[in-house]
């Protein structure tokens, strides 16, 4: 067909190959159609391979139709302008437009998302020129949309989320029952205590900001749980502490932390809810009034945990200039260079979620580091699995692994 | 000249007050600017990858383009969404962009406007800004749904189904390239998880030069091009053959680095010259 | 109750969000959006008591006189003049806020992302040391990307043999150690992620409630 179709030499043998073809087409499926539609000027090549499917791992609602460019789209006369793709519950009328493709690729996907779940449709498509002729309608189907239970190219993803959790549970479990758990010694967390103490002997304020995301990012959250125990100390020491932050809603929950932290440590009368200030949600508003902090208030030690941007230098290199002892944690690969550069400590990544259980010494927060440690274990054997079957040729490994 | 006052040379040097290495940084940004030295500039893989890309599209593509910055960095960005452009309306490709940072909408549109008209690219037909719209990792997922749900009129207020290049394009079905500009977050690393990862579209970008570092585990295979900072850019307007005002900055970039790279030779040499008096028991 | 109330939230939530993941049938389907949503609403809510928080603090340091109170003035006047036209004029072209957003706002901002290259110097100057061996390669790794992204570095070193210059050293360095590293930080910190999401569900990490 593709052969006959571009050997264009004169319109009547054009014309009667594609009536040859519909009637073939007809004979074989029964699924083109010949109906008849008004039509004015040459009459375009019909759509090639369409095809019909539920749309896979959704909710429903979805059909997807696919098909190749007509000869007659931009490969062949180049008269194709746009492909229309009609609905019914019918095979043959109650037919109604649900969309229009323009024409130009080789290859087209329409993705019908406004049909019921459950119900019998039918798509009919057809190719038409500007002029407004139409090619024979092609009507493919039946076809039902329906929704799925289960993601079936997430079973990857599955299998990691029960190994990682059956790990970090297991450790916990056994941190509960008194197992004696090891953990490195992280020196920016056993620096902490110094630190506030220097910020006591000097009479000067203790800085922490945790980060500039809201707490929808877990960087926030191990920021602001690293913030309870910063503030136990600070209560403790009777030293005091500002926390400017730059989302409201940080602010809320900084703010429930810190007098939370000052009503365990029995000093509720030294929390003042102006501790944690709120600037600004703009990123070099923030940096420019922590700066100014800074400036001002001179603060002994200065904290950042959390998720910092291209802020982070612009606030160590003003901290370092006041003479602050900085202790910083991101997990922002792209500012790790930054604090390592201007800051006293520096907790890389993984550490930054850590400082939290290290600091309690809580058991079952420690017992979830080490089940954390397995899981990066574990991770380690599939890398170098990974490597040993890609460099020799086996894939299936990579593909399982590959996430949608 | 005595020892104590070579030491106290070498000291006072150490502890240099840093308003003189910030002089010094402004004079070699200024004077590169005002006396170009026209250094030769040849492009990175990143780069000519993000060309090839966009050079193979066939014409008429649709390339979604995410202006995810805000004016601080768009002295960075800016370039590359120009030097974008040019390249996708002399390709004969389709634009639709979008922002995920309030003031990205308005940049987009005074990139269109300083690119459109030299192609005789029309608003409506070849071109079109949705504006922008709040919720980051939220909107990027939900145009894989509709786009004409989560952006209902474009940055004007004209309604979608009024632009004949919105007729036919509600999904990341209909896209064939997307294109995110981003100095933070929301932004490239949130496209090149759900539309690429999720939706399995091609994704390119350009980022500024600081983050450049944290997107380069996704080059090649999530993200197929990237251009860092206002090199990228200079890069990219190297192969599209038209030189802006990143290929203007190359001087002053080449010479502040070297005078960044000046400095640490000197302060290592400081430190190893006090090192050396500190072992032989001298002061420093 | 206080203290529980939230907790069962947060692990209602955090469930659900999981399960969504792997399931796209309806219920499902919606939640992700419809936390999403949630969300945003209640952050844009909550923006309000930041302003009030600001505006509060800064009274009562003008109100006490305390040391720098006249920095609150010029905090709450540049509050009103941007909020005010915003809010009674509207945003787009040709208002008063516009008008304010592009002369004031944007320079002063590009102003501060541009005191990056200052400090990358003096920062680069006071603290890049070659104290170690590890720290040395450091160094020359830093060096050759310094000049590789720049036009410099090429003709620095363009009696090198094409593919052997200063651009193509940067290149290496920027896809090879540089990627590796970084894969094995974000490798680490996903898995931190996933540990710290999981104390959080299950109410183990209650310290950003205010709990110990």
């Amino acid at each position: 067909m593709r052969n006959l179709s571009s050997g264009r030499s004169s319109y009547s043998y054009w014309l009667s190959v594609h009536v040859l073809a519909l009637f073939l087409a007809l004979l074989i499926s029964g699924e083109c159609s010949a109906v008849a539609t008004p039509t004015s000027g040459i009459r375009p090549g019909a759509p090639i391979n369409p095809s019909v499917k539920d749309r896979p791992n959704d909710e429903g609602g979805a059909i997807e139709i696919t098909w190749e460019a007509s000869f007659d789209d931009t490969r062949g006369r180049g008269i194709v302008r746009s492909y229309s793709i009609l609905r019914s519950t019918e095979a043959v009328s109650g037919f109604e437009k649900v969309g229009e493709v323009d024409s130009g690729r080789g290859r087209y996907l329409f993705v019908d998302d406004g049909v019921e779940n459950g119900k019998r449709h039918f798509y009919k498509l057809v190719s038409q020129t500007s002029s407004g002729a139409i090619s024979e309608p092609c009507i493919i189907g039946p076809i039902s949309a329906s929704a799925q239970w289960f993601h079936s190219e997430r079973w990857n993803m599955l299998i990691a989320l029960i190994i990682v959790s059956a790990s970090v549970l297991t450790f916990i479990s056994m941190a509960r029952k008194g197992r004696d758990l090891y953990i490195r010694p992280i020196a920016g967390l056993q620096a902490v205590d110094e630190a506030v103490g220097r910020a006591t002997e000097m009479g000067r304020p203790v800085l922490y900001i945790p980060g500039i995301l809201d707490m929808d990012d877990v960087q926030t959250i191990a920021g602001v749980a690293i913030l309870g125990r910063v503030a136990r100390k600070t209560a403790e020491y009777e030293t005091p502490l500002t926390v400017p932050v730059s989302r409201s809603v940080v602010m809320s929950a900084a703010q429930e932390t810190v007098k939370e932290a000052y009503w365990d440590v029995g000093k509720p009368d030294a929390f003042h809810p102006e501790m944690v200030r709120y600037l600004t949600d703009d990123q070099f508003g923030f940096a420019a009034g922590v700066d100014g902090i800074m400036l001002r208030e001179k603060p002994a030690t200065v904290f950042f945990q959390g998720a910092f941007y291209a802020e982070s230098l612009i606030l160590a290199e003003t901290g370092h200039s006041i003479g602050a002892v900085q202790i910083a944690g991101t997990a922002m690969t792209s500012q790790l260079p930054f604090f390592v550069t201007a800051c006293d400590y520096t907790l890389i990544g993984e550490e930054l979620f850590a400082a939290g259980a290290y600091l309690t010494e809580d058991p079952r927060l420690l017992g979830s580091l080490k089940g954390q440690d397995v899981a990066k274990g574990l991770a380690i054997v599939f890398i170098l699995i990974g490597i040993i079957l890609e460099t020799a040729g086996f894939h299936w490994l990579t593909e399982f692994l590959t996430v949608n | 000249m005595a020892p104590e006052m070579r030491v106290s040379i070498v000291e006072r040097l150490r502890n240099i007050d840093r308003r003189v290495i910030f002089v010094l940084v402004a004079a070699a940004v200024i004077i590169p600017l005002l006396h170009p030295l026209g250094l030769p500039l040849k492009s990175s893989p990143p780069s000519s990858s993000l060309y090839r890309e966009i050079e193979n599209l066939g014409p008429g593509s649709v390339v979604l383009m995410a202006f995810d910055y805000d004016p601080a960095t768009d002295v960075e960005l800016g370039p590359m969404s120009l030097a974008l452009l040019k390249h996708c309306f002399s390709r004969g490709h389709k634009v639709v962009s979008l922002a995920l940072w309030p003031m990205g909408a308005s940049l987009a549109r005074a990139s269109f406007a300083q690119t459109a008209e030299e192609f005789g690219a029309k608003y409506g037909v070849d071109y079109v800004n949705l504006g922008f719209k709040a919720g980051g990792i939220v909107v990027i997922d939900s145009l894989g749904k509709s786009i004409h749900e989560s952006f209902p009129k474009d940055v004007d207020g004209t309604p979608l189904e009024e632009l004949p290049l919105m007729r036919n394009i509600n999904s990341y079905a209909d896209i064939d390239f997307v294109l995110g500009l981003s100095a933070g977050d929301p932004g490239l690393p949130f496209w090149i998880m759900i539309a690429q990862g999720r939706y399995g579209k091609k994704v390119g970008g350009g980022c500024t030069a600081v983050s450049a570092p944290m997107l380069y585990p996704y080059y090649p295979n999530q993200l197929l091009g990237l251009l860092g900072g206002m090199k990228g850019a200079a890069e990219y307007e190297l192969l599209i053959e038209a030189k802006g005002s990143a290929t203007k900055g190359m001087d002053a970039q080449s010479i502040a680095h070297a005078l960044i790279v000046l400095f640490v030779i000197i302060g290592n040499l400081f430190y190893f010259m006090g090192r050396s008096r500190e072992k032989r028991g001298g002061q420093i | 109750m206080r203290r529980e109330i939230p907790l069962i939230i947060t692990f209602v939530c955090g469930i659900t969000m999981i399960i969504q993941f792997f399931i796209p049938h309806w219920p499902f389907s919606d939640v992700k959006s419809y936390f999403q949503h949630t969300y945003m609403i209640i952050a844009a809510f909550a923006m309000i008591l930041g302003i009030c928080n600001l505006t509060r603090l800064h009274i009562f340091k003008i109100r006490d006189r305390r040391e720098n109170w006249g920095y609150s003035i010029v905090l709450l006047v540049g509050l009103a003049i941007m909020a005010i036209p915003g809010l009674f004029q509207g945003i787009h072209e040709g208002t008063m806020f516009e008008f304010l957003f592009k002369n004031a706002h944007v320079p002063m901002n590009s102003t501060m992302f541009s005191l990056l290259a200052f400090f990358v110097a003096s920062a680069s100057y006071r603290a890049f040391r070659a104290r170690t061996f590890d720290a040395a390669l450091l160094l020359i790794a830093g060096f050759a990307v310094m000049l590789g992204r720049a036009p410099i570095g090429d003709t620095l070193t363009s009696f090198m043999p094409e593919g052997w210059q200063m651009s193509d050293l940067a290149n290496w360095i920027m896809a090879f150690p540089n990627t590796a590293g970084q894969r094995a930080i974000m490798m680490g910190s996903g898995l931190g992620i996933v540990a710290t999401s999981l104390r959080v569900i299950l109410g183990i990490e209650r310290s950003y409630l205010g709990g110990e």
